[in-house]
């Protein structure tokens, strides 16, 4: 008995010690020369191998950086200007700052807004649904509710909301990966900017039907009215294919579309004070009457002038 | 004679032809009809009307918006009230041409007699030019336009013409009823797509539960005496009307993964296609008809119909008029019970492979809850194309595009055998069906990319 452990225990030893040499060997003689610096950004990377970058995970993305001429084409949005300084001092390079993004879903479709038109029992993906038919409701635009962003999401920042059947975005746990961009089929999901302590205006639709089919299949649809565009002093709002869409980096946050959408369609998130639609509209109207009392004024001297040359 | 069956795989769901001794009834006109300019395979028509026009039954209103494509005509006279979007059975918006109707005038170069014209036309591009303008597609579901597929490419020459007659999808009846009430319009559309194919032999397949069909097609054939057309009678098991399942049952030949039936030199019509090519050719009529059944389960007979009815008749007119939906109906289908598409929305028109619409009882639709897999292989043995449906699922879920596509995912005919006989309910085609679409993106891209790379090697 006791020999039999003393032998095992002896060549197990040697057997370990002469695979060990040869280990020692073969990581010698086949080592690959590999830039430090690699090591040196994956170490300051989030490290949370999302792909986000359009990378296949962090190192990747290290790998690709040293390899790099300059850092114009990549970017960490979960990191973001802070990884991005850090990765730009290892390397050397200089980045530009990028202000930090959030998923926004552009989606109204509640329960209570979309009546559902019909029952679907089948495999619970939106990808399948989609390629099934256009939805429950009499949108074909909107949210499918299955939940493949929440699915997509690594973070824990995206879950379904039971009550309204659409997905909410914890902007705390965000990181604008674009995963679940990626993984919504009808697009509804977009990544805008944060915001200045996360205020954010946007049109919370995409529906491209026109007005009267987009507001007999939801109530909260975008119609396309343009009274958003009309409004906007910024230059911010464009409306194509019957749905209106605000420019986040051209938007100043001045609340006036939200108040004249006449659907509610326009979300503005984060702000401090509820929004005052009526004292907002009065300050376009008074804006207006001023510019159409100047207008006036400046088109009677062009007249009489116009009279005086005829 | 023997019966004729694929090699292997298939089901046998309950045929449920309860509409079979329905005669064909003309459905009368609507007040509207929206034609889809997407109603068959490949590029959508480009209408070619414009809105306040006067139009006249059988006139082009559309023609192709590619190679693969097909010229559309009008189903009714009227005038051209819009041409925009308008949602599909699905919901999706599509571009329809929209006609008030009024009057019912007719094209005066269509032939609306019914005296059986038998002379085919010598030229074979004669031929083939008015079943281009006629607008024929496949007819069989797929609404792959005809004249594209009756001209083999270069190289290649077809063997044997297959009419498909086997109407293996349960419920459906229209093809039955055409079998039965013109069989000889059939067997004349037949001998022309044979001229065209250079002769070959040519096999019309029908299914063993029709024995009527058989009859009346037999004597149809002996009666014109065209040469080298005959019926097979073949086994009564679904999906015994695939393309490729009904060439290795009369052929005894297997398409290859990838591969298209020239490849193996069969060519495969459905018959409600034979009488629509019969239409174009011989009585210049365009594609503007077809026969759809109405039927469905635990309902009475007098709501159940075979309708020749005009294309881009609402789905909601038709059901109007065969006595509206019943009360046991929990889900309306458009197609048959197996690859048909649920009705989301009934104010859909109809489009040219329109060829029934189900109602289903909730017993019989209702999917059931999912348990998990346990690796019996039913969905591997009811696969008539060989391929291991649990394991493409599994694959899905993992997202490994590259053994899909060494699976085969491609191949699948989306037959539903795999989910129809899955005992742990799983949605198992719902899934394959977008690992078919993502391989093929996959296939699609390397080829073009191939291309593209050849292409800059020339230069």
């Amino acid at each position: 008995m006791t020999q039999t452990i003393i032998w095992t225990v002896a060549i197990l030893s040697v057997l370990g010690l002469l695979l060990a040499l040869i280990l020692f060997w073969v990581a010698r003689k086949f080592r690959v020369e590999e830039d430090p610096r690699i090591d040196e950004v994956e170490k300051v990377m989030p490290g949370a191998n999302c792909g986000g970058c359009g990378f296949a995970g962090c190192r990747a993305f290290a790998d690709a950086a040293v390899k790099a001429p300059n850092l114009d084409n990549q970017y960490c949005p979960v990191g973001g200007d802070e990884v991005m300084q850090k990765v730009a001092a290892i390397l050397g390079f200089t980045v530009a700052a990028k202000a930090p993004q959030v998923a926004v879903v552009r989606c109204n479709g509640t329960c209570a807004n979309r009546p559902r038109t019909n029952d679907y029992d089948g495999a619970q993906s939106c990808r399948v649904k989609a390629a099934l038919y256009s939805g429950d409701t009499g949108c074909s635009y909107g949210c499918l509710g299955c939940g493949d962003c929440v699915a997509a999401c690594q973070f824990g920042a995206l879950s379904m909301d039971p009550a309204t059947g659409l997905p909410v975005v914890d902007a705390s746990k965000c990181t604008a990966c674009g995963a679940c961009v990626k993984a919504c089929p009808k697009h509804i999901i977009e990544l805008r900017n944060q915001g200045p302590r996360g205020m954010r205006e946007f049109v919370s639709c995409v529906n491209k039907d026109k007005g009267p089919a987009a507001r007999k299949a939801c109530a909260a649809a975008c119609i396309g009215c343009g009274l958003c565009a009309k409004t906007c002093t910024h230059d911010a709002i464009t409306v194509t294919d019957n749905v209106a869409y605000i420019d986040f980096t051209k938007c100043k946050l001045c609340r006036e579309c939200e108040a004249v959408c006449p659907t509610g369609a326009i979300h503005g998130v984060n702000f401090p004070k509820e929004l005052d639609k009526d004292a907002v509209k009065k300050r376009i109207a008074d804006r207006k009457a001023k510019a159409a009392a100047a207008a006036a004024a400046a088109a009677q001297p062009v007249e009489k002038k116009e009279v005086a040359n005829g | 004679m023997g019966k004729l069956t694929f090699s292997m795989g298939g089901v046998h769901p309950h045929d449920s032809k309860f509409a079979r001794e329905c005669a064909i009834e003309e459905l009368p006109l609507p007040p509207t009809v929206y034609v889809s300019m997407a109603q068959h395979l490949g590029a959508p028509a480009k209408p070619v009307v414009a809105v306040g026009d006067t139009v006249k039954v059988g006139q082009v209103i559309a023609e192709p918006g590619g190679f693969i494509s097909a010229f559309v005509h009008s189903p009714a006279s009227g005038t051209v009230k819009s041409i925009a979007p308008r949602k599909d059975l699905a919901g999706n918006p599509v571009m329809h041409v929209e006609i008030a109707v009024e009057g019912d005038e007719w094209d005066p170069a269509i032939d609306r007699t019914k005296t059986l014209v038998t002379a085919i036309p010598e030229d074979k591009a004669v031929i083939l030019d008015r079943i281009k303008a006629g607008g024929v597609v496949g007819l069989g579901g797929a609404t792959f336009p005809t004249h594209v597929k009756l001209s083999p490419p270069p190289g290649k020459v077809a063997e044997c013409l297959i009419i498909n007659g086997t109407e293996c999808e349960p419920y459906l009846t229209s093809d039955y009823r055409i079998m039965l009430e013109r069989p000889k319009e059939i067997v004349v559309g037949a001998a022309i797509m044979q001229k065209v194919l250079g002769g070959c032999p040519c096999v019309i397949g029908i299914e063993e539960n029709k024995p009527e069909a058989i009859r009346t097609m037999g004597a149809a054939i002996a009666e014109l005496g065209y040469p080298g057309i005959e019926v097979k009678v073949l086994k009564k098991r679904y999906p015994q009307g695939g393309e490729k399942q009904l060439i290795d049952a009369v052929m005894k030949r297997q398409v290859r993964s990838g591969g298209l039936p020239i490849d193996v030199g069969a060519v495969v019509q459905n018959a409600g296609t034979a009488l629509a090519v019969y239409e174009a050719v011989q009585k210049n009529k365009p594609l503007i008809t077809n026969v759809l059944t109405v039927t469905g389960d635990h309902i009475p007979g007098n709501l159940q119909h075979n309708y020749l009815f005009r294309i881009g008749a609402p789905l909601s007119f038709i059901m109007e008029q065969a006595g509206g939906i019943p009360q046991t109906a929990d889900k309306l289908v458009s197609g048959g019970p197996m690859m048909g598409k649920a009705i989301s929305n009934p104010d859909a028109t109809t489009v040219k492979g329109s060829s029934a619409i189900l109602y289903l009882s909730e017993a019989s639709t209702r999917r059931q809850a999912t348990t998990s897999c346990i690796r019996c292989g039913k969905c591997a043995d009811a696969c008539p194309m060989g391929l291991e449906p649990f394991l493409l699922y599994r694959l899905y879920k993992a997202a490994d595009l590259d053994a899909l596509e060494k699976q085969a995912a491609q191949d699948c005919i989306e037959c539903g055998c795999c989910l129809y006989s899955c005992p742990a309910h799983i949605p198992l085609l719902d899934h394959i069906r977008q690992a078919k679409g993502q391989v093929m993106g996959v296939i699609r891209a390397r080829a073009a990319a191939a291309k593209a790379a050849a292409e800059a090697a020339k230069k």
